[in-house]
């Protein structure tokens, strides 16, 4: 049997399309993780990647600290974590805040750092207040390599939340190591499959955020 | 309707033409309005930027700061807005300390204009120039209303108002850049090097608009640049610094020309600020001649008997505009064989400088002088110019320095 034939035995199962171990429910979950450690890991990296990039300030610090949870390998971090806090959702969250953190963190830094300093220039010589410059001047002129730092971010998590599976979580890890347990290969390759459609439809998710919120201006100025 | 509105507009251009001398000939009396006294700048690393210095910036006029780079111009110009705050001394505005006031107070009260523009890129251009009145708490309407006054005094497109500045050349942005700056009616703008990025054709036409609505509105304009001629051109008083944050010379630009502080400043001027200073003598006193004028409905034995043969003669058509120079010993009366007569000068509105070099262009050594309609008044030689540069000399010299009115006599 190749691939593509695992995945048709997956899908076309019915019994896989409802109840607790159903392919909704399971996806639902993954959504959650996925949104919840964004979230964290936003509002860690955002509000510190502005400020740092606004002042371009601490730039050495921020460099040095996002190699360091860069190095660290999440699926130890883990396993660390549940043998330190016990099962719950607590001991997955934080290997995924640690590995997100890193890219929003950084792309902002950079992204607000090197805004054109003319516009900043000019907001400020008309008396715009700090805040005001960096939200209505820097933030939208950053705004698409900020989002290309939360979209590699968000892939990265929801690749990675399938490690929930390994402390009793659910998520579409389920399938995959669940799979592996029982030679189910059909499952592997489907919760294989699943979370590569999640990424994907994050990175959709992401260009049509894009599309909203970039200003043309910026957007078509970046494409000249 | 259309009628009023083409009658206001023919007001409007006769205001443009009128103005701009009545905003700048007034050489006393200026009101005193940026006051800078023994102003220092030294950084912690012991460079000093400015070097006390004192300059007091009139209103309604142009003040240029220029000198090499290091001279600290850019430095003295930001700290009058308080972009960066002096070492020691004091800058008062209308005799009240710029440390006074919160800062953001004191930078929204003057216009602020920057090399690159440095327009708002995901702003459209209507809403980077309401920025100001927006941040005074206009309401959203009346801060457009107002931008788009603006795009028309600045000479912008009002189609240009939904654009964003990607889609403006670098000229049409500087523009926009002005009428940001403009947008509040501030009293002062301050103005660093904003023309230096674009074209030397484009700047021309930017520094004629600024000299176009400086005489509408009279504001305190202090301009920065590097660029000797566009100070001469613009300026109603030069202040020339000298590397290191000194000042070397703070005068009307025809006097900077005509005598040069020191040999720093001499140098700083360049090779040729004889034929610069001409720029500020009037072609009005000129002597023309009229007798080697015909109309081209002449009598060719006419012509041949006034002009001796190999003196060339000006032929104009009927209305009295020229068409070219004819040999009167050979000349057949064809208006295809005449030699062209090249650039004219319009007399009384350019300068001794512009029909010099219409007469060092001309094939004949004769520049042709006209009214404001096209029509000859006469044409003069190089002697007869160089005689005319030799009396205004002598005029301007009889005259007190102070009382000569700095009369720029247009391009």
């Amino acid at each position: 049997m190749n691939v593509l034939n695992f995945m048709q035995s997956f899908f076309s199962d019915g019994s896989h399309w409802h109840g607790r171990d159903g392919i909704p429910q399971r996806v639902w979950e993954h959504v959650q993780y996925t949104a919840e450690a964004l979230a964290i890991a936003s509002a860690i990296g955002l509000p510190v990647g502005l400020v740092t990039g606004h002042t371009r300030r601490g730039g050495n610090a921020l460099a040095f600290l996002s190699a360091g949870a860069r190095a660290l390998p999440t699926f130890g971090l883990l396993v660390l974590m549940f043998f330190w806090l016990g099962i719950g959702i607590v001991p997955v969250m934080i290997p995924l805040v640690v590995l997100a953190v890193p890219p929003v963190l950084v792309t902002t830094y950079e992204a607000v750092r090197t805004v054109d300093p003319s516009p900043v220039d000019a907001a400020r010589g008309m008396g715009m207040p700090e805040a005001r410059i960096l939200f209505q001047v820097e933030v939208p002129a950053a705004l698409p390599l900020i989002l290309s730092g939360l979209r590699s971010a968000t892939v990265q998590i929801v690749s990675t939340a399938t490690i929930a599976a390994y402390v009793s979580l659910g998520g579409v890890g389920r399938y995959i190591l669940d799979g592996l347990y029982q030679h189910d290969y059909g499952k592997v390759v489907g919760g294989a499959a699943l979370t590569a459609v999640l990424a994907l439809l994050a990175l959709l998710l992401f260009w049509a955020v894009g599309r909203v919120a970039v200003s043309p201006g910026v957007r078509r100025r970046r494409a000249a | 309707m259309a009628g009023i509105e083409r009658r206001l507009i023919r007001l409007r251009t006769l205001v443009h033409v009128i103005a701009p001398r009545a905003g700048k000939a007034v050489p006393e009396g200026f009101r005193r309005l940026i006051a800078i006294e023994d102003v220092s700048k030294r950084y912690a690393d012991g460079t000093v930027a400015v070097d006390r210095l004192s300059l007091q910036i009139p209103d309604r006029s142009i003040t240029v700061l220029v000198g090499p780079s290091g001279c600290g111009k850019t430095t003295t110009l930001r700290m009058i807005n308080r972009m960066i705050e002096p070492s020691s001394g004091t800058i008062r505005v209308d005799g009240e300390d710029v440390r006074a006031r919160p800062v953001n107070t004191l930078r929204r009260s003057m216009g602020y204009v920057i090399q690159n523009a440095g327009l708002f890129q995901h702003r459209t251009i209507l809403d980077n120039i309401a920025t100001v009145p927006r941040l005074l708490g206009w309401s959203r309407q009346r801060a457009r209303e107002r931008a788009a006054e603006l795009m028309e005094r600045v000479g912008l497109d009002p189609a240009m108002a939904r654009r964003y500045p990607y889609q403006l050349s670098g000229g049409q942005q500087q523009r926009v850049g002005v009428a940001r700056a403009l947008a509040a009616d501030p009293p002062i703008l301050l103005m660093d090097e904003p023309f230096s990025a674009v074209d030397p054709v484009v700047r021309r036409g930017l520094q004629e608009e600024l000299l176009r609505i400086q005489g509408e509105l009279g504001k305190a304009i202090v301009f920065v640049t590097h660029d000797m001629d566009e100070a001469i051109t613009v300026g109603d008083r030069i202040a020339v610094l000298r590397t290191g944050g000194r000042l070397a010379q703070f005068a009307a630009p025809d006097e900077i020309l005509s005598s040069p502080a020191d040999p720093f400043v001499e140098e700083f001027l360049g090779s040729d600020r004889g034929i610069r200073g001409l720029s500020f003598l009037s072609t009005r006193d000129l002597e023309l001649d009229r007798s080697r004028v015909f109309s081209v409905g002449s009598d060719l034995r006419e012509i041949s008997g006034r002009a001796p043969e190999g003196v060339p003669v000006l032929v104009t058509d009927a209305d009295g505009r020229p068409l070219g120079w004819a040999d009167p010993g050979s000349w057949d009366g064809d208006v295809e064989a005449l030699e062209p007569h090249g650039p004219v000068f319009e007399v009384g509105r350019d300068s001794l400088r512009v029909a010099l070099d219409r007469a060092v262009l001309s094939p004949t050594g004769q520049a042709v002088g006209v009214d404001g309609s096209g029509k000859v008044l006469g044409v003069a030689g190089q002697e007869t110019v160089a005689a005319a540069i030799r009396s205004a000399r002598r005029r301007r010299a009889a005259d007190a320095p102070q009382e000569a009115p700095a009369v720029k006599a247009g391009r």
